[in-house]
């Protein structure tokens, strides 16, 4: 369930928390513009479930939907998406990246140290 | 609050590690996002002391990061604040989020335990996880191209 009192933000990462949901943006990103039907058919899940996670989809502002006639269009919008990476990403690179940096390097030094035989 | 774990599991005995964690030269050798040099650091690793790193990043901005250590306890962890700094100034005076590492004997090696907690904006649960950040880079990115 949506909760109202959360950020922008919150709710783009509780929305891409569900692997289901996020191979549905992830469709929407190839295809400019899908049917409800047609981002349904390639799921492994059931209709009712695909509308669920549209509506949540939908409350965290990534995906706009139109009715036209009987057929509901939906399309990707990027922007939350964009200000979620734009305020981690610094933090998982930085740190993924100098942690890989700290591994090679203590492993060199205890290598060195082991050759000369401390 | 959200926080970011990382672990990872290293050949090299504890005291190898802390030394890379709590001395100036040390943090040098690792510290930042790319392959570049260490601008310059300076670390008075003792409770209270402070800390300050700056660092170039890929695409040529230089950054800094400074804050004090709140517990050092000498082969075991280190928990520091983090700040991101600009002109030797807290870019926003009260963005400040806290830096764990935990070092723990593991066989003949050490599990190293990165915590960066604290980080604001964002609490939900589910940042927690990083499963999904490939994906929402690639989502980012075909944004970027389509916009």
């Amino acid at each position: 369930m949506a909760n109202y009192s959360d950020s922008p933000l919150d709710q783009a990462f509780a929305a891409l928390s569900e692997p289901s949901r996020r191979a549905m943006l992830l469709r929407l990103a190839r295809e400019s513009e899908l049917t409800v039907g047609e981002l349904a058919r390639d799921l492994p899940i059931k209709l009712p479930t695909v509308l669920k996670h549209l509506n949540v989809l939908s409350e965290a502002g990534l995906v706009h939907r139109e009715k036209q006639g009987r057929t509901v269009r939906v399309r990707l919008n990027a922007e939350p998406l964009k200000a979620a990476a734009e305020w981690l990403a610094p933090y998982e690179r930085f740190w993924t990246q100098s942690l890989d940096r700290l591994v090679e390097v203590a492993e060199a030094m205890e290598a060195a140290k082991t050759v000369r035989g401390q | 609050m959200t926080s970011l774990t990382l672990v990872r599991h290293i050949r090299a005995q504890p005291s190898t590690v802390f030394d890379l964690l709590s001395t100036a030269q040390g943090l040098t050798c690792w510290w930042g996002p790319d392959d570049l040099p260490v601008l310059s650091a300076e670390a008075d690793v003792r409770i209270g002391g402070a800390y300050r790193v700056r660092f170039r990043t890929a695409d040529g901005l230089e950054h800094e990061c400074a804050g004090e250590f709140l517990d050092v306890a000498p082969v075991q962890r280190i928990v520091m604040t983090w700040r991101w700094m600009s002109g030797g100034v807290p870019e926003e005076k009260d963005r400040v989020s806290r830096v764990e590492m935990h070092v723990r004997p593991e066989g003949a090696g050490t599990e190293l335990t990165l915590i960066h907690g604290d980080l604001h904006d964002a609490e939900s649960e589910a940042s927690h996880r990083w499963g999904w950040g490939g994906a929402l880079d690639k989502l980012c990115g075909r944004w970027a191209v389509a916009d």
